[in-house]
């Protein structure tokens, strides 16, 4: 089994399957999985879709290098980030990420420090499309670049 | 020397294009920064000072100094907003 997995893409994931794939390790006693769902309000309020765009070949490269940090910093044996783009109607999943460690606070501590920087350093850019049928690019969080300084 | 210019999101759709292939003199990022400027419109403003953007060469992110090459891929974008 590959075990650092980066996927970009449009279609749905199975979350079930994947955090299984990641559960069949006799070394890892804990796989922690987070799961982003589009919300229905954002910078504005009636979100009813969201548009994500991406640079292809560098946000790979990007979340490659997020778990390469994660791995110097915890005892990561295996982890997958997925993330989608295009279009995702209300509720829809756009992120997985999943890590797998001997030992729950690592694998909790790994998978919040990969979306913390995920959120930062990934090239990918959220469009929202409300109720009305407009649409408008979402500003980068102050809170967002805040939370990758605790990790520092 | 020519580079591959790639723009996204909130600057492609400024700018009115997501690439180009451009010939400049530009040997940095900052002086790059400076040409684009000179077009005036949207890229002076998108670009101007206290605007916040990133730029990327060859996929890396790269600063003001970052030397340029005949050849590389420089991308513009705004700060990121996924997950």
């Amino acid at each position: 089994m590959q075990p650092f997995t980066v996927r970009v893409q449009t279609g749905r994931f199975d979350t079930g399957a994947e955090i299984d794939r990641l559960s069949c390790n006799p070394a890892c006693g804990a796989v922690v999985s987070f799961s982003g769902l589009v919300r229905d309000y954002g910078d504005r309020q009636d979100v009813a879709a969201l548009a994500l765009e991406h640079y292809p070949g560098m946000t790979e490269k990007a979340l490659h290098a997020i778990i390469e940090q994660a791995g110097q910093r915890w005892q990561l044996q295996a982890a997958t980030i997925i993330h989608r783009v295009g279009y995702l109607a209300l509720g829809e999943p756009i992120v997985l990420v999943v890590t797998a460690c001997s030992h729950r606070k690592d694998a909790f501590a790994a998978a919040e420090f990969l979306m913390d920087f995920l959120k930062t350093a990934a090239p990918f850019w959220k469009k929202e499309i409300l109720q009305d049928g407009s649409a408008h690019w979402v500003e980068a969080k102050h809170s967002d670049q805040a939370a990758i300084g605790r990790w520092q | 020397m020519k580079l591959n210019m790639v723009y996204f999101a909130r600057l492609k759709d400024s700018f009115g294009t997501g690439q180009e292939s451009l010939e400049t003199d530009a040997t940095s990022v900052a002086e790059l920064l400076v040409e684009l400027r000179l077009r005036g419109g949207s890229w002076a403003t998108e670009l101007g000072h206290g605007k916040t953007f990133r730029v990327a060469c060859n996929q890396e992110l790269a600063g003001p100094d970052s030397a340029l090459r005949d050849g590389d891929e420089v991308a513009i974008f705004p700060p990121v907003t996924g997950g």
